[in-house]
């Protein structure tokens, strides 16, 4: 089991390493576009998916790590600097939103952390002089790295896969250790897990700080990949795409944000190319994302544990019906 | 005085609309356990559906009346049917996403497949102003909030005198209990979806003449909707109506004596409060933590 | 990696030289029609201007095909849609440049411009925008043309007649919270202040707003001798029919988006008595807008408003271009539309008499519309800035 999922893993570095030289300018920033959203919804999968908290605020988060990193590139800080500011400065809200998280549950969380991201919208929106209002920052530039410029789009690729791939180790080990035993626990029983030492309230307010680094992070390489940003991509529906990405992925499943942000940023413009559908493309999506949720209510990636139940049910079956004709052939023996 | 008097009059009338929007809302939160992100999309529609029912010809009363039939059908059982009882039994964020899903499906197919234009719908009130006073008052803003307040004040009669509505409040508080006492629950979750959805063309019959009929009608109904159901109190009729008049108000309130920028804000603040110190809403019951 | 556009440009230009060798041969060019992006919001906030805006250029694409192309090779145009968010519209026009297009049509809305436009620019391709927001052609771009008045010219004007012909000293401005109507206010401030009109109160309403009772009591106590009102159409509609309501009996003026057929149609009475200065509008006495209302109307099953007109002049002012420069040169042709002045006799598609400055703005004539009993009515034409003596 190890060694094929080490090379697949390989297989899939390599694909990535090698695919933007084949593709032109439109699909390598589509590509970043994707490995971007990867990183924001790795942070609401810990959230949502393996903590077992609501949020729907999750592109606030964003907003805030793309608008440091863009007022601090404008103010001459280093992007180098500027990146890491923005993830903890993420990662202090984060945990001034978990607050909440310990007061209320389920949907009156949601519609707090959806109120939250109003908040911060409006702020980015009216505090002109801070942000650029809704006039927005431009000409954000692109960050160099020992004197290589990486303003080109393979070069930013590079860089963006290169973050994506560390976050990704880094939230691999930390689901592997004592504390993403612990963010489980908090999703599938809280109180048990207080009652068994676990601090609920500290891996609350984590969960939701680190998730937000992440997405603080994610919004710092959308500045410098899109050059311009504006209150829009940071609103209430974009924290409700985050959402989606994370539940049609499958929530709690490590490679989830890989597939939920495919369907999310590349699912909409694949499915403009397909012929006849054109103008259709966005009502195809939704209508995808329907379908797929009622025959996949736990997200793509259960469909490997959904046919490993179906067969371990097929074979349970197969025993008993056997165990039933030998019994019958002793008793009537 | 007098312009606070307007304010809030103004205020009102807006309310009853975002409670129209949000007694739905509440009402399938309370009997299944849905939360509904396409609400707002469940008001547009039926607002697209009379005016094609009107360029056919139709008087605005047959319009309304055939497409509360097809609300029904379609949103009401065709919802439950294809969206709601598949997932239900999966916890809430099936339900939420699949419900995104159809909020973007509706609001683009109705984009793509009509118009991206804005167009106007009839009234149901005469043009009239009133002036009492110094403060002006149209028949329309009058007229939405009484029949508003009518709608919640029936609504809540039906739930709490009818026996079918006191079997809905069983379903809705004990579904197994329910069973046992030999109540169809199958039927009495059907009433509510079908009863969402005669709402949510009433809701477009109110609303639609000021909101005018578009395809993103929907977003900033929905979300004022949740806002006004939380506040409220999420599990109370009366609460949706509460709430609405409380975002209404205080909304203008805010645009005209703190700043018109963050208005929005006002209500957000409120909603905040309510949330960390009654999350039951102003109105609601508590509701038991299930260990 | 860092000489990706570096490498970028040299093809550009290989491919340029390859192509100016191949005409000089005589003309066995590859191309055999002329590529254009339609880049336009057809969702989100930007729906409607980008889907009457594509609907303008789909049109004058169709009739230029149907009269025999530019320079005898027919448009293709393929049409994308950015959902109104910069990012996706930065990524479409680097699609659309992938595929070698000769020019691109749009967006809209002023945010994704400001994006798309450096990655045409890159590209030396000719870039038509609706945009109307003055940040626009002051980043030195050379490949960004306008298809309306930005509202640095917009603004003067009107403050000019809000000074001399209305004769008011105070204004009250009542805008929408985006980066159009903040434009907007910025910009009448700024040619107010060469007058002696003061901006008595600023007040800001949200788009898509439904509840205008605070912005208008606020006006009203601003104790203002007028009222501009800048906001997108839905909302000036229900802001009329709130004036109205509560009796505001002060002048209400504004720009294209106050006094639109649709803002009419929707707001009913209410409109009646509202003056705007008018870039684009289909009801302008002028019979090649009469033509073209026409057209669009058949064509659409609908009447276009301002942004169906700078869709279609835009791709008329690009064809007079193309025809001027005399061959299908992307750059050369960018050049030709500095400085270019077409006439509406000549090219009857371009709607009025238009020239382009060496930014890419236009300076056309405009008109002074009121909305007398549900109809627009011309009562004053103001002629192109560079046509009037100093005035």
């Amino acid at each position: 089991m190890k060694a094929r999922h080490l090379l697949l893993a390989g297989i899939a570095a390599a694909v990535l390493l090698v695919w933007p030289h084949f593709l032109k300018s439109y699909g390598i920033y589509l590509l970043s576009y994707w490995l971007i959203y990867i990183i924001a919804t790795m942070g609401l999968n810990l959230t949502v998916g393996y903590a077992g908290q609501k949020s729907l605020g999750h592109a606030a988060f964003f907003g805030i790590g793309a608008y440091t990193v863009a007022i601090l590139l404008k103010a001459g800080v280093s992007f180098w600097l500027g990146l890491p500011a923005g993830a903890l400065l993420c990662f202090a809200v984060g945990l001034v939103l978990g607050f909440p998280a310990l007061r209320v549950q389920t949907i009156y969380l949601a519609f707090a952390t959806l109120g939250f991201n109003t908040a911060v919208w409006l702020l980015i929106r009216n505090e002109e002089w801070l942000t650029g209002g809704t006039f927005g920052i431009n000409n954000i530039a692109r960050p160099e790295l020992f004197g290589f410029s990486l303003e080109g789009n393979k070069a930013y690729y590079h860089l963006v896969l290169v973050i994506t791939v560390l976050m990704g180790l880094l939230l691999w080990g930390l689901l592997r250790s004592p504390w993403g035993k612990a963010f489980t626990a908090l999703r599938d029983n809280p109180i048990r897990a207080e009652s068994l030492g676990v601090s609920v309230r500290g891996y609350t307010l984590l969960s939701f700080a680190i998730g937000a680094a992440y997405a603080g992070v994610a919004g710092g390489l959308f500045a410098s990949l899109v050059q311009f940003i504006e209150p829009a991509p940071f609103n209430v529906a974009a924290s409700i795409m985050m959402y989606l990405m994370v539940v049609v992925g499958g929530p709690g499943y490590f490679l989830g944000p890989v597939l939920g942000a495919a369907v999310g940023v590349i699912l909409p413009e694949w499915l403009r190319d397909v012929p006849g559908v054109a103008n259709w493309y966005l009502p195809a999506f939704g209508a995808a994302v329907v379908l797929l949720m009622v025959w996949l209510p736990d997200g793509l990636l259960s469909i490997p544990d959904r046919l490993k139940a179906r067969r371990e049910a097929r074979e349970a079956s197969a025993l008993r019906a056997a165990t039933a004709a030998a019994t019958r052939q002793e008793v009537s023996a | 005085m007098t312009d606070f008097l307007q304010l809030l009059l103004s205020g009102l009338a807006t309310g009853s609309i975002y409670a129209l929007a949000a007694l739905g809302f509440t009402l399938l939160w309370q009997a299944s356990g849905t939360i509904n992100f396409a609400q707002g999309e469940f008001v547009m529609l039926p607002a697209f559906a009379m005016l094609a029912c009107m360029s056919f010809g139709a008087p605005l009363g047959i319009a309304f009346v055939l497409t509360v039939l097809l609300a029904v059908v379609v949103l009401g059982w065709g919802f439950k049917r294809g969206v709601v009882d598949p997932l239900l039994r999966f916890g809430m964020m099936p339900i939420v996403v699949a419900t995104i899903g159809l909020s973007i499906a509706m609001r683009n197919g109705v984009r793509a497949g009509f118009s991206a234009e804005a167009h106007p719908f009839p009234n149901l009130f005469a043009d009239k102003i009133f002036n009492v006073a110094g403060v002006t008052v149209t028949l329309a803003d009058i007229g939405t909030f009484a029949l508003a307040v009518a709608i919640v004040l029936a609504t809540q009669a039906f739930l709490s005198r009818t026996v079918t509505g006191r079997a809905m409040q069983a379903v809705a508080q004990n579904t197994e209990s329910a069973q046992v006492l030999g109540i169809d629950v199958p039927r009495m979750v059907f009433y509510t979806f079908a009863i969402n959805a005669t709402l949510a063309v009433a809701a477009a019959l109110l609303v639609t003449p000021t909101y005018l009929a578009k395809f993103d009608m929907g977003e900033g109904l929905g979300t004022k909707a949740f806002f006004a159901a939380i506040i409220g109190g999420f599990n109370n009729s009366r609460g949706a109506l509460v709430g609405g008049l409380i975002v209404g108000v205080a909304e203008n309130l805010a645009a005209a004596y703190i700043s018109p920028a963050y208005k929005d804000a006002v209500a957000l603040l409120i909603f905040m409060l309510v949330i960390l110190f009654k999350p039951q809403g102003l109105l609601g019951r508590k509701e038991e933590r299930k260990v | 990696m860092a000489k990706t556009k570096n490498t970028h440009t040299r093809r550009l230009l290989c491919q340029a030289l390859i192509a100016s060798c191949a005409l000089g041969a005589g003309g066995a060019w590859a191309q055999q029609t002329i590529k254009i992006a339609n880049i336009v919001e057809l969702s989100g906030g930007g729906a409607t201007a980008g889907t009457n805006f594509k609907n303008g250029v789909e049109l004058a694409v169709k009739e230029i095909n149907a009269s025999g192309g530019i320079l005898g090779k027919k448009i293709e145009s393929t049409t994308s849609d950015t959902q109104s968010n910069p990012g996706i519209a930065k990524g479409l026009t680097q699609k659309a440049i992938d595929d070698d297009v000769f020019a691109i049509f749009g967006p809209v809305f002023s945010g994704s411009i400001m994006v798309s436009m450096a990655e045409s620019r890159r590209a030396e391709v000719p870039n038509f925008t609706g945009g109307e927001a003055a940040a626009i052609t002051e980043q030195g771009n050379k490949y960004v043309f306008r298809t309306s008045f930005t509202q640095a010219t917009a603004m003067p004007k009107l403050a000019r007649y809000i000074d001399q012909k209305m004769k008011v000293k105070t204004l009250a401005v009542i805008y929408v919270n985006n980066d159009f109507g903040k434009g907007g206010l910025d910009s009448i401030k700024k040619a107010l202040a060469a007058t002696p009109v003061k901006v008595a109160a600023e007040i800001s309403t949200e788009p898509g707003q439904i509840d205008f009772a605070a912005a208008v009591l606020r006006a009203k106590q601003s104790n203002a001798d007028a009222l501009f009102a800048y906001s997108n159409e839905e909302e000036s509609a229900r802001l009329l029919r709130e004036l109205r309501k509560q009796g505001y009996a002060k002048p209400i003026v504004g720009e294209t988006t106050l006094t639109g057929q649709k803002v009419i149609d929707l707001a009913g009475d209410a409109a009646n008595g509202a003056i705007a200065h008018v870039g684009l509008t289909v009801d302008a006495p002028n019979p090649a807008i009469r033509a073209f209302r026409a057209k669009f109307e058949k064509e659409y099953k609908y009447v276009s408003d301002h942004n169906g007109m700078k869709g279609y002049s835009g791709v008329y002012l690009l064809k007079a271009a193309i025809e001027k420069t005399g061959k299908l040169d992307a750059k050369a042709v960018a050049q030709t539309l500095h400085g270019l002045k077409v006439s509406a006799t000549q090219q009857p598609g371009v709607l009025m008499d238009v020239s382009i400055d060496g930014k890419g703005d236009l300076d056309r004539e405009s008109f002074m519309v009121e909305v007398k009993n549900g109809k627009q009515e011309v009562i004053a034409t103001v002629p192109a800035l560079g046509a009037a003596a100093a005035k």
